[in-house]
């Protein structure tokens, strides 16, 4: 079952349109990759998901049912651009938005104890946000955008500003809050983190979806036939053992072992590459190469400009 | 704030008061009088004014030099007038003397020369005094059911002024407030956080009342301890905190001293009438109006402007960005409180009516008009119209900080706004 859908969203300012009929659908117990270019429309669709601004066409569903106010208490939104009241103790802060969110007092209190221990902040409970380092005010940021318990959480590139050892811990909870039930929406540019992470993405780019789908679906579409083929032996022409239909993309000499990245024409099998060359060579390791996240959306987003200027001419 | 403010309040009514007691510094004044119709009339009276008056004889020219040398600080040279004129006297000093002496010494003289005349005419003294008189109007309102009220046309000013000031640093001060707070939640980005909790509407509105709240706790507090140190001064020196004593003193230098007792006492009777025209007058006011006006009009005034001011800090992205928007917001504000003076001197002309209905400047100038009694249906049509302002302005402001809250790092002019209201949704 869905726990999100946005059917056909479009929003539009005086003179752009921000999003085209962008549809996405959010399966529950899930993590939802929102993946785009800069200024393709990624924060416009999170603000309408939050209902902070409203679309102008489209319809939005949360568990089957239209998003209305009364829902902000299921979602949990990280923006961005984090931001706390400055010269506000840490600890009333976090019971104050906690409350925003409808959570009573009490309640509040001893989820806030038990994060703040958890992530270690325990003894900022009385201090200003101000005296706060950079990466402190972010996991107070991230406990606040969690402590509602809700059932969609929306982050938006949620390791910037984190260092390593930070920056694990929060991708362990964000894992953990998935094991508990919950169904994320994440918006990055990191693309190493979007393989680790998503289930599902949507790339968006100039305010129209292009691409949605699973990521090992995607992966498989995306898959160009070619091989990596580890092996010892016949240094001096493996060209010469291939037909002239298989591509030999690369060819490299790492200590005793030599590698080779062919690219096989459309239908072939890798079985008739690999008797192609056993009778000759020894094989240490021989692979599929899949693209890579990073590989798809460039060149998808690439594609996309192509038509677009090509429409225009 | 909380307490500078009352101190602030208290001593607007209480530095007259000591200023009145305390500004008599001793003056030496030394007479030269050629005539010899002066002499003795000049009353030595160290407590009202700090004046006493020596007789000098000598010469003019050494009489200066003594100035010049600084044996005394003044001399006043009456020189010996030609047949028929007035005496010319003049003054020798050091330093610039001040108007109370030049007004005490001419008053003086002006009363003695008139007395001459008036002498040489064959009319005596017992005549002039009964002749002398001192006016004073007794003001008394009648209202609608027939009843007459002794009012007092002094305290309707004060009660005016006081409370359309109050409400002009009250907007001012607070509504400021408020766009501080947007720009704050703005800049330090925030917003973005609570408004995926509630309505920007809400947040909005939250903002403004929460602010309201603290207003009028503080005007409250400021009430409370004006009055009480006023009390407490009262108290300490009942004395000179009276009205019909600052009237008096203040009225000194107005009333004309002749010299004589008799005379002297009539003055003082007669500030006793106004000072008790201000008691009765104190007494005759409608308070649960005047309050009731005063809270309707603050708290609408307040709204309206308010509602304006956080229109403009969520629009801009920094406080030195206010400039541009802050001068119409703030224009119709110091209009009306420059526009108060000639209110209060013609209550019921066109100005005054027209900018107590309008509601942008309303909230002060109805304030000022009040004590004078306005018809009911100015008053009534001035309350709906500040109502349907406020909304309007709310409505505005609604629009404007829905889609400026969100917006960075754009320099923002009225047009832009403009299509921030036109937005829909």
């Amino acid at each position: 079952m869905d726990i999100f859908v946005a059917k056909e969203v479009t929003k539009r300012y005086a003179a752009q349109t921000a999003l085209n009929k962008v549809s996405i659908n959010v399966p529950e117990n899930s993590i939802y990759g929102l993946l785009g270019p800069n200024g393709a429309g990624k924060t416009t669709l999170i603000r309408i998901i939050n209902q902070i601004i409203a679309p102008d066409e489209g319809e939005l569903f949360i568990y089957g049912e239209k998003l209305q106010p009364k829902h902000t208490a299921m979602i949990g939104y990280l923006p961005e651009e984090r931001g706390l009241y400055k010269k506000m103790p840490v600890g009333e802060q976090a019971l104050y938005l906690a409350q925003l969110k409808g959570v009573p007092k009490q309640v509040a209190l001893k989820r806030l104890k038990l994060l703040f221990e958890k992530f270690e902040i325990q003894d900022w409970w009385a201090k200003n946000v101000e005296e706060l380092s950079k990466g402190m005010q972010q996991k107070v940021q991230f406990i606040v955008t969690i402590i509602h318990e809700p059932k969609l959480l929306i982050f938006d590139e949620p390791f910037s500003g984190f260092d390593p050892i930070n920056a694990t811990l929060i991708r362990d909870e964000i894992l953990e809050l998935r094991k508990k039930g919950a169904s994320v929406i994440f918006s990055t540019h990191n693309m190493a983190s979007v393989e680790e992470l998503c289930d599902d993405i949507a790339l968006i780019n100039k305010s129209k979806k292009i691409l949605e789908g699973s990521v090992s679906d995607i992966k498989q579409t995306y898959r160009s036939n070619s091989y990596e083929l580890s092996y010892n032996g016949y240094a001096e022409n493996f060209k010469s053992l291939l037909p002239e239909s298989f591509t030999l993309l690369e060819e490299s000499n790492v200590d005793s072992l030599r590698t080779a990245k062919i690219k096989l024409p459309f239908g072939e099998s890798p079985n008739a590459l690999l008797q192609l060359v056993l009778p000759h060579v020894e094989v240490h390791a021989f692979k599929e190469m899949l693209p890579s996240m990073n590989d798809i959306f460039i060149e998808k987003v690439n594609e996309n400009r192509a038509t677009v200027s090509s429409n225009l001419s | 704030m909380t307490l500078l403010g009352p101190l602030l309040m208290a001593g607007i009514f209480i530095v007259p008061v000591i200023i009145g007691m305390k500004s008599h510094t001793k003056h030496d004044i030394m007479v030269l009088d050629e005539t010899g119709s002066f002499q003795g009339k000049f009353k030595n009276n160290v407590d009202d004014n700090g004046l006493i008056f020596k007789a000098f004889t000598g010469s003019p020219e050494a009489g200066k030099d003594s100035v010049k040398t600084g044996k005394f600080s003044t001399l006043l040279y009456i020189a010996k007038p030609t047949e028929n004129q007035p005496p010319k006297p003049i003054m020798f000093s050091i330093k610039q003397p001040d108007i109370n002496i030049k007004n005490y010494v001419s008053s003086i003289m002006d009363k003695e020369v008139e007395k001459q005349k008036l002498t040489e005419q064959g009319i005596t003294e017992e005549q002039i005094k009964a002749i002398k008189s001192d006016i004073a109007i007794t003001t008394i309102k009648i209202n609608e059911n027939g009843k007459e009220e002794k009012s007092s046309t002094e305290l309707a000013m004060i009660l005016g002024y006081v409370s359309s000031l109050i409400i002009y640093m009250f907007i001012f001060i607070y509504g400021v407030q408020v766009m501080k707070g947007v720009i704050e939640e703005k800049t330090s980005r925030i917003v973005e956080v609570i408004i995926s909790s509630v309505k920007p509407f809400e947040l909005m509105m939250g903002k403004i009342f929460g602010i309201a709240l603290v207003c009028l706790t503080q005007v409250l507090l400021w009430i409370i301890l004006t009055t009480s140190i006023i009390g407490v001064f009262k108290t300490v020196i009942p004395d000179k905190y009276n009205p019909t004593k600052t009237e008096q003193i203040s009225n000194q230098h107005k009333v004309p001293v002749t010299g004589t007792q008799a005379t002297s006492v009539e003055a003082t009777s007669s500030n006793k009438q106004i000072g008790n025209d201000i008691l009765t007058g104190l007494g005759n006011i409608n308070y649960v109006q005047e309050l009731l006006m005063f809270v309707f009009f603050f708290v609408g005034g307040y709204l309206l402007y308010a509602a304006l001011f956080a229109a403009i800090g969520a629009a801009v992205d920094s406080e030195t960005d206010t400039q541009q928007f802050m001068l119409p917001i703030t224009a119709p504000l110091i209009i009306s409180i420059v526009a108060a003076q000639a209110v209060m001197q013609n209550p019921d002309g066109p100005l005054a009516v027209w900018l107590s209905i309008i509601p942008f400047t309303s909230p002060i100038i109805m304030m000022v008009r009040l004590p004078f009694n306005v018809p009911a249906g100015q008053i009534a049509l001035s309350l709906a119209l500040l109502v349907v302002g406020f909304l309007c302005t709310t409505w505005i402001a609604a629009k404007v900080y829905r889609t400026g809250i969100l917006m960075y790092g754009k320099k923002v002019n009225y047009k832009e706004l403009w299509k921030w209201i036109k937005y829909k949704g």
